[in-house]
């Protein structure tokens, strides 16, 4: 954005519709005008919501929602069913994410690789993943992959998440890699270390760093897409929506509270990943 | 190239003393370029090289920029690969054409190079930067790798920066370091390509010292560089290259005073009142 303003702020000369904007953004910008704004908006969309379930007359259960997530009886506290879904999609994302760390990884060498078929076979993986809707793909990995390879739902899914992101990282990771100096692998060639330790001990170390906080991102989209394993009924978050949506029929409830705990968490990950980016700024 | 003889004063260096496989061949040549050519797509950047330089020589390239200077130092650490004629370097002969990506264990350990841009691990600390290759290639302990590290720091007159990271360190601090770095590998060969390029100008002097003391010590050093005061105080050739050839070698006593080709002349000139 900055590269933006800067040019708005230098060659654009300011006209009527640019003065306009900037008192805009101005008001806009200003904490009590935001916060204000915010709860009109945010007011609106609840009313509109209450009409509209009131117009069906739908028969609005909030009080039975804190029980799933947690009860108090005579035997103490006991974990209600939401919670438990949240931990098997985190379990489940982060099984997915290793694998898509360590298979991106060996991607993104391998287009850097000197042999062409090594780089042949990156490029092929890459572009079959990522034009692949993800849906045709988990169904391609549990119905097909699943029988010829004895892969339960959990691994097949664990597999199919892994690959995908797999994908999407080594994107990544190779703009990581590029964008250490080409004089690092040349200083390491010349204090005689080979091709593995240069990467081990030069450029990975120093790319990590830039891939960090689009790591993060990535995790978060692993988490959101783990949702999409309720197609094939694994047991997760969304799984555990639609199961418990079947017993109560408190479809509005259900569906805003498990929005609201991926909202929880992704959120929280997303303030990570920007103080992260804060952290590894380049210092100047 | 008749002048080479002059290398001969063979002075037993620590490097030479300590490393003991070294091969003691009657021969002292090191490096020897036979009708070494190399392209870029279409420009050819080097262009039928003939070069032989003896142990202990300290040869200085110059010449305008793009004369191919660089590139023919980076094809003796094999940073490039030429094309056609052949490299030896410490009678281990480098192959045309293949662009191999291995460098012989013998020419690791025994060429070290300095940059233009210092190309220090920032990620590291100096110690490590100094310490890296001698544990991972030379495979030395840690502890013996770190004593190393600080004798050849005290060297470059930077004993007490060894904790720092290289982006707390002036220019010149790092070049410093960057020579230090290749020293740990105890090369019995040093490159240069232009050190002092990118240094603010007094800064220049700090890393010219430690060159000359390192020349003094009878090193083999192959600098381009554009600091005639440096080439006249310790060269024993001068090597003046213009697209992609070799058009002069002399002594520098012959080289500065009567060059042989009038395109020297005219650098010469440009660079020395400039």
């Amino acid at each position: 954005m900055s590269p933006l303003s800067s040019i708005n702020r230098s060659s654009i000369k300011p006209s009527c519709s640019t003065a306009l904007l900037t008192v805009l953004s101005r008001c806009v910008n200003n904490t009590a005008v935001a916060i204000t704004l915010y709860i009109a908006g945010m007011g609106l969309l609840i009313y509109l919501a209450a009409q509209g379930a009131n117009a069906m007359g739908y028969n609005w259960q909030w009080y039975r929602i804190p029980d799933y997530f947690y009860q108090i009886d005579e035997h103490g506290l006991i974990i209600g069913e939401i919670p438990l879904g949240l931990m098997a999609t985190l379990k489940l994302s982060a099984l997915c994410f290793v694998l898509a760390i360590g298979l991106g990884i060996v991607i993104a060498l391998l287009r850097h690789a000197q042999l062409s078929s090594g780089r042949l076979i990156a490029t092929c993986y890459l572009e079959l993943i990522r034009n692949t809707p993800l849906l045709v793909l988990l169904y391609l990995f549990y119905y097909v992959l699943g029988p010829v390879l004895q892969l339960d739902r959990y691994s097949a899914s664990v597999l199919c998440l892994g690959c995908y992101h797999a994908a999407l990282l080594s994107e990544i990771f190779r703009a990581g890699i590029n964008s250490v100096d080409s004089g690092q692998s040349e200083a390491a060639h010349a204090i005689g270390l080979n091709k593995i330790q240069t990467y081990r001990f030069i450029i990975l170390p120093q790319a990590v760093k830039l891939v960090i906080p689009p790591l993060v991102n990535e995790l978060i989209h692993v988490i959101k897409n783990t949702a999409i394993l309720s197609v094939i009924a694994v047991a997760e978050l969304t799984t555990l929506g639609r199961d418990l949506i079947s017993d109560t029929y408190m479809s509005f409830e259900i569906w805003f509270t498990i929005a609201g705990v991926y909202l929880l968490v992704t959120l929280l990950l997303s303030l990570l990943a920007s103080q992260l980016e804060k952290w590894y700024a380049p210092k100047k | 190239m008749n002048e080479l003889t002059s290398g001969a004063k063979l002075i037993q260096t620590s490097t030479d003393t300590t490393d003991k496989s070294q091969r003691s061949s009657t021969d002292d040549t090191v490096i020897r370029f036979e009708q070494v050519s190399k392209w870029f797509g279409d420009f050819r950047a080097l262009h039928n090289i003939n070069l032989t330089i003896a142990r202990t020589e300290r040869v200085v390239v110059c010449g305008p920029s793009g004369s191919g200077k660089s590139t023919l130092i980076r094809c003796i650490n094999q940073l490039e690969h030429h094309d056609q004629g052949t490299i030896d370097v410490e009678g281990n002969r480098i192959p045309p054409g293949i662009r191999s990506t291995t460098v012989h264990p013998k020419n690791a350990a025994a060429v070290g190079m300095v940059f233009q841009q210092f190309n220090l691990f920032p990620h590291l600390t100096v110690l490590e930067n100094l310490t890296l290759g001698p544990i991972r290639v030379r495979k030395l302990a840690p502890t013996e790798a770190e004593a190393l590290a600080h004798a050849f720091l005290e060297r470059v007159h930077i004993p007490e920066q060894a904790k720092k990271y290289p982006s707390q360190l002036s220019g010149g601090q790092q070049q410093r370091v960057a020579i230090a770095r290749a020293l740990c590998m105890e090369p019995r060969i040093l490159l240069f390509d232009e050190p002092t390029s990118a240094l603010d100008p007094e800064m220049i002097n700090e890393v010219l010292d430690v060159m000359v003391e390192l020349a003094e010590s009878g090193m083999t050093m192959i600098c381009v560089t554009h600091e005639m005061g440096f080439a006249k105080k310790v060269a024993d050739t001068m090597v003046f290259m213009e697209n992609g050839q070799i058009i002069e070698t002399a002594p520098p006593e012959r080289f500065f005073t009567a060059p042989n080709s009038e395109r020297c002349q005219t650098f010469l000139n440009k660079i020395l009142t400039h």
